[in-house]
């Protein structure tokens, strides 16, 4: 397993158009949160701080940074989709299985890479978001600095599942720009099949089917904030209210669908004349 | 004698196309094979499959007895396809790197087999900016890093300039010396017969011919003579047993044998007919002859 990721690693980081793309895509948006979490002064007019405006209180601000940092999961979409159009359009792919590498250690390379990048993603947000927290936090209390912290969870079972995703599309395409453009086909398939089901039967039915979607699924596990940010300021409205918690069915259908994914990989190649 | 691979009636099928039929055959340790056929006979595809990139239709293959499961087996091989593939933005050296992370060799082989293809002074630089001849040749170190079993090649001076050509073929005909086994596919008869001990001749993915380079046609060879009396000596070989077909190209007359005869007993027979040769020259047919001579018979 270690020879695997190694093997993945050194395919990822000597070529410098990724490493530009896994800094953009992890320590970006670490960067804009800290920065946010800063004290900006507006020309001596008036001192902008998000910290005062209560969004860098626990338990919400796990909540919040891994829903801000998940929008940036975009960028290493684009490494994990290269990394197998590289492989076929250089032929290394071959290559590989030539020298020795079976095809199934070949997938799993790619798989522990992902896993490895979320992994490194996870706990960098999880120390940022802690230390901001302690920082801004009006609370401290241990079991309310923790509560909630299952964000964390879903931010990594987001990221591995979704990466997945586009590995089985690089898999199934092999052009990366093809691959990215399916991304977006997947999409606008996930709403018209969401819009067929309503017209058949009836919207209830149609959102429960609608949370087994691939994308769908995935971004359920975090759902947008700002409806709950809007809450605390405003907590008498609540027919504003929404379910935004990670629940336990969410992260199972995630899981399955990464399996899915990285099981259909595999058959795929398996079945494929190089 | 130690088998290397050997292939039990493979086939493969590309859709309606039979690209490889019912194809056997066994690679010996220490021999040089060559796998001859024209373009499309099915080469590329036959080691496309022992090589795990190709996926059989039926038949199977296996190496070193079956002991090993293919992609272990292959770590013992080296081999090199079509062309030189490997990440252009990695250096020479930490290509072969990753190679031997995947063939799971220590990496101190890297400079001895830089060396011998020549390319130590350029380790450091990429991939991208080599010559097709330098890449060709780092694809030989690569193969090589595993001191391997058996090293395959498939076209490997497909594209070269003469001067690469005659490099990759100096490479091979070392190791070749050094004993390692070889099996070279090409469509080049000249360069197979080189280098080459024995052949397995392909076409249209059925293979026609397996074993020795001297022992592919039943031939005993032939005289070319010339003579300053040409019509008397061509009457007296059409009227020979020992000759079985004349052919007359200018003043240059091509004599077939039936039987094996050297040329001095040759001389002396023509001589007592009180024929004098001016040119007489004992020959066996280039691999080239032979080939087109087998590759003829079997369509017809």
């Amino acid at each position: 397993m270690i020879r695997l990721l190694q093997l993945e690693l050194q395919k990822l980081l000597l070529s410098r158009v990724n490493k530009v793309l896994i800094f953009i895509s992890f320590v970006l948006p670490f960067f804009i949160l800290l920065l946010s979490s800063f004290k900006i002064n507006f020309f001596g007019l008036f001192t902008f701080e998000l910290g005062e405006m209560g969004v860098f209180n626990f338990p919400i601000i796990w909540h919040l940074t891994t829903f801000f940092a998940s929008q940036f999961k975009f960028f290493f979409a684009i490494v994990v989709v290269s990394m197998i159009g590289n492989e076929y359009s250089n032929r290394t792919l071959k290559q590989n299985l030539i020298d020795g590498l079976s095809k199934r250690e070949f997938i799993l390379s790619k798989f522990y890479a992902i896993v490895f990048f979320s992994l490194i993603s996870t706990l960098i947000i999880f120390l940022l978001t802690l230390a901001i927290g302690l920082y801004y936090s009006s609370y401290n209390e241990i079991g309310i600095i923790f509560r909630e912290s299952e964000f964390i969870l879903a931010y990594f079972v987001k990221l591995v599942g979704f990466f997945s995703l586009c590995l089985f599309f690089a898999m199934l395409l092999k052009r990366s720009a093809f691959a990215l453009a399916f991304l977006f086909v997947l999409y606008i398939v996930e709403w018209i099949s969401f819009g067929l089901i309503a017209w058949k039967s009836d919207m209830a039915f149609a959102e429960k089917i609608q949370n087994f979607f691939p994308l769908k699924s995935m971004y359920k596990l975090i759902d947008q904030p700002f409806q709950r940010l809007a809450m605390t300021k405003f907590p008498d409205k609540t027919e504003m209210a929404y379910d935004f918690a990670v629940h336990w069915h969410e992260v199972l259908i995630v899981l399955l669908w990464t399996f899915i994914f990285v099981f259909l990989s595999y058959k795929l190649l398996k079945k494929r004349d190089l | 004698m130690e088998t290397i691979l050997s292939i039990n009636n493979l086939t493969k099928k590309f859709g309606s196309i039979t690209a490889v039929q019912d194809l056997s055959f066994s690679i010996n340790k220490g021999n040089v094979y060559g796998i001859l056929g024209p373009n499309g006979s099915g080469k590329s595809t036959t080691l496309g499959i022992v090589l795990n990139v190709v996926n059989k239709t039926s038949g199977d293959f296996s190496w070193f007895n079956g002991t090993v499961s293919t992609h272990n087996a292959l770590k013992k091989v080296g081999a090199i396809i079509e062309r030189p593939n490997f990440y252009p933005y990695m250096t020479a050296i930490q290509n072969l790197k990753l190679v031997c992370k995947i063939k799971g060799v220590d990496i101190s082989k890297i400079e001895e087999k830089l060396k011998i293809v020549n390319l130590w002074d350029r380790r450091h630089s990429k991939f991208q900016t080599f010559s097709l001849g330098m890449k060709q040749r780092l694809a030989i170190a690569s193969a090589l890093l595993n001191d391997p079993e058996i090293l395959i090649l498939d076209e490997p001076t497909n594209g070269l300039d003469p001067q690469g050509i005659h490099q990759i073929r100096q490479i091979i005909k070392d190791i070749a010396a050094g004993g390692t086994t070889i099996l070279l596919a090409s469509h080049l008869l000249d360069e197979v017969e080189k280098v080459c001990s024995h052949v397995v001749v392909l076409r249209h993915g059925v293979k026609l011919y397996s074993g020795r380079v001297d022992e592919m046609i039943s031939s005993h060879g032939f005289f070319e003579l010339k003579c300053n009396d040409q019509e008397t000596l061509v009457n007296y070989l059409n009227n020979n047993d020992v000759i079985s077909k004349v052919k007359i190209e200018g003043d240059l007359i091509t004599a077939f044998l039936n039987e094996p005869i050297d040329a001095t007993t040759f001389n002396q027979m023509l001589f007592k007919e009180n024929i004098a040769l001016s040119h007489l020259v004992k020959r066996k047919e280039s691999l080239e002859e032979q080939f087109l001579q087998l590759t003829d018979q079997q369509s017809n």
